[in-house]
């Protein structure tokens, strides 16, 4: 009940301690070292699946082409991709997987605040620093994005290979070079940096905007802001869709899907959610966000609740509709992912059902659970890395394929992006009083409940 | 929440805010009266928490309906298309599961949403043959009403209609079923 709350202290200002940033440099050195053993392991080719090589040929592509595309040339060209394999290209794969995971965790950051501005909630006001704090990532990130095309290009992405678009050449790919008027390296290139701009320009402007608005007070900032957000979200409309095609889906580039840019964008938005959310209840274990109530944990449940099902339902309308249809370039994909390359895809497959899905369906469905913190916490780690084998499952095939694996360079490529995250979105935290004081929208907020 | 006991005398009081009956409601049961209901033209936050109703079990209600409904897809197309007349579609599996997800999805909602209106009618008396309780037309409208049944209280009327009056009931008036 609202009026039985009394409205805790308002000054609260985060602290980087010298001892979470001991533990983040001793998280980004041990990922260092594990890269190292996994890459020493994949240089001696250890620890990947080169048993399944010998099969590949006969079961990835025999099954994906299921019959009547036996002869169907071109799948299994697009899929046998790389002629030429380099343990470094499963290097660059592991550091794509957690670019585009960590580029999503942070653009969600400024998806959450625009949508709450444009539809001028209130709830939210009380934590807005935390989803403010993660788009902050956006350049670490897109930087990495360029380097990792531009070292590894030739060996994530099918497409930048010149013989493809030569007429009469004997890389020729009728299908690829139908489609380089759009997947062309300089327009590629363009694209990318107009993506990572464009979304932390906007979120630099409203970022100025909420920090002054704390000095100044006012709604002038206030109002600023939702244009900006509008701005955002017409900017995040198409680009989230693009974005998906060009990070992901170009990388299987005969394969295409009307539903990716939705379900990569419900992908990152519930990792976003679980991200926000997590931050939220450790602050608050930390003895921060006093003002954060259980109504406020409650509605984040329910976000994330309502987004998990979301993800499933994009999910499941691809897949139902190429599973139907049947046809061999369609179900290729799935084929890969769930019988190719010797099986090495169907666990993280099913494992990403689960966790996506499945297991936070139930476990947020009752009102207790999306109120106890060590219940949303339990669900919040689920979804997180559900969602990372989510972009695992959507990159690996179409890169490493027969040479994928789960390893010490995964495990440790995460740790280096996680804990280089955490660092970013610290930094953000203690740039400003934790709970936006001078916000229009406060009061509704310190009194949220339902 | 009975509506059933035939001949129930009921104390009423009438209130013209909603802050002043949910500050009320408070002051009434300390004063140790049992209270059987508050009517309220709109919701009111905290209503339910200081009136003491048990967390509604709706929600466990709504589950077993969509399980209901889930199942009952599950076995109407593993009946119809995998065991009785299996049939090949597709050069897929005779009871391709996939296929079905979509119809499965939509009888675990109709028959949650049927099971709910079902269920808000039985629990709110709303039957078509049963007369609904209707302590003060003017709930529905601009008065805040707060019910006591005589029956299942040990003060007596007039110590009752005192409590009320004091908690700020602008009219205390008796109604009988």
């Amino acid at each position: 009940m609202a009026h039985t709350h009394s409205i805790p202290s308002l000054d609260e200002q985060f602290e980087f301690t010298a001892e979470s940033k001991r533990r983040l440099t001793i998280g980004i050195v041990a990922g260092v070292v594990l890269v190292g053993i996994g890459a020493y392991l994949a240089a001696k080719g250890i620890g990947g699946h080169e048993h399944a090589e010998a099969a590949h040929g006969a079961a990835a592509h025999g099954e994906a082409a299921h019959g009547a595309a036996a002869a169907h040339g071109e799948a299994a060209h697009a899929a046998g991709g790389h002629h030429e394999y380099k343990w470094t290209t499963r290097l660059w794969a592991n550091v794509w997987v957690n670019t585009i995971y960590f580029t999503g965790a942070a653009v969600i950051g400024m998806f959450f605040i625009a949508y709450n501005y444009l539809a001028q909630a209130g709830w939210s006001a009380v934590f807005k620093r935390i989803p403010e704090a993660l788009p902050a990532f956006l350049p670490i990130a897109g930087v990495i994005a360029l380097i990792t095309f531009f070292v590894a290009g030739h060996d994530l992405f099918h497409w930048t290979h010149e013989g493809l678009y030569e007429v009469g050449g004997p890389e020729y790919d009728p299908i690829i070079a139908g489609k380089s008027g759009f997947l062309n390296t300089p327009f590629f290139l363009i694209r990318v940096v107009f993506y990572f701009a464009s979304w932390y320009l906007l979120w630099r402007v409203v970022r100025k905007y909420s920090l002054q608005e704390d000095l100044e007070g006012g709604t002038e900032y206030y109002e600023k802001s939702i244009k900006y957000s509008t701005a955002f979200l017409v900017v995040f409309a198409v680009t989230s869709s693009t974005s998906a095609w060009d990070l992901i889906m170009s990388i299987d580039t005969h394969w295409f899907s009307t539903m990716f840019g939705w379900y990569t964008l419900a992908s990152w938005h519930v990792t976003g959610l679980a991200i926000i959310t997590l931050i939220v209840v450790s602050l608050k274990e930390q003895g921060y966000l006093k003002a954060v109530n259980d109504s406020h944990l409650h509605d984040l449940g329910k976000f994330m609740f309502a987004f998990t099902i979301f993800w499933a339902y994009v999910w499941f309308a691809q897949f139902m509709l190429i599973y139907y249809a049947n046809l061999p370039e369609e179900t290729i994909y799935y084929r890969e992912r769930f019988s190719g390359y010797g099986g090495i895809y169907k666990v993280p497959f099913w494992v990403n059902l689960f966790l996506c899905f499945v297991f936070p369906f139930l476990v947020l469905m009752t009102r207790d659970a999306k109120r106890t913190p060590i219940i949303l916490k339990i669900a919040c780690w689920g979804i997180l890395i559900g969602h990372y084998f989510d972009f695992y499952n959507n990159i690996m095939p179409g890169t490493v394929g027969e040479h994928g694996g789960w390893g010490p360079m995964e495990f440790g490529m995460i740790l280096i992006f996680a804990c280089a995250f955490i660092w970013s979105v610290s930094i953000q935290l203690t740039k400003a009083n934790l709970i936006p004081k001078n916000h229009p929208m406060l009061e509704e907020s310190l009194h949220h409940d339902i | 929440m009975s509506h059933h006991n035939d001949s129930a005398k009921f104390l009423v009081g009438v209130y013209d805010d909603d802050e002043v009956v949910l500050k009320a409601v408070t002051e009434v049961k300390s004063a140790g009266v049992r209270i059987h209901e508050v009517y309220t033209p709109f919701p009111i936050h905290g209503l339910d928490v200081a009136l003491g109703h048990p967390r509604t079990r709706i929600g466990i209600a709504a589950f077993l309906f969509g399980l209901t409904g889930f199942l009952c897809m599950v076995s109407l197309t593993y009946y119809t298309m995998g065991s009785d007349w299996p049939m090949v579609i597709g050069g897929k599996d005779n009871y391709a599961y996939p296929a079905y997800v979509p119809v499965m999805f939509e009888l675990t909602v109709l028959f949650t949403a049927l099971g709910m209106v079902g269920t808000f009618l039985v629990s709110n008396g709303l039957g078509p043959t049963t007369k609904p309780l209707m302590f003060d037309l003017r709930s529905t409208d601009n008065k805040f009403v707060m019910a006591i049944d005589l029956g299942k209280n040990k003060k007596s009327e007039a110590e009752i209609a005192t409590v009320l009056r004091a908690s700020g009931a602008a009219e205390v008036n008796v109604k009988q079923f």
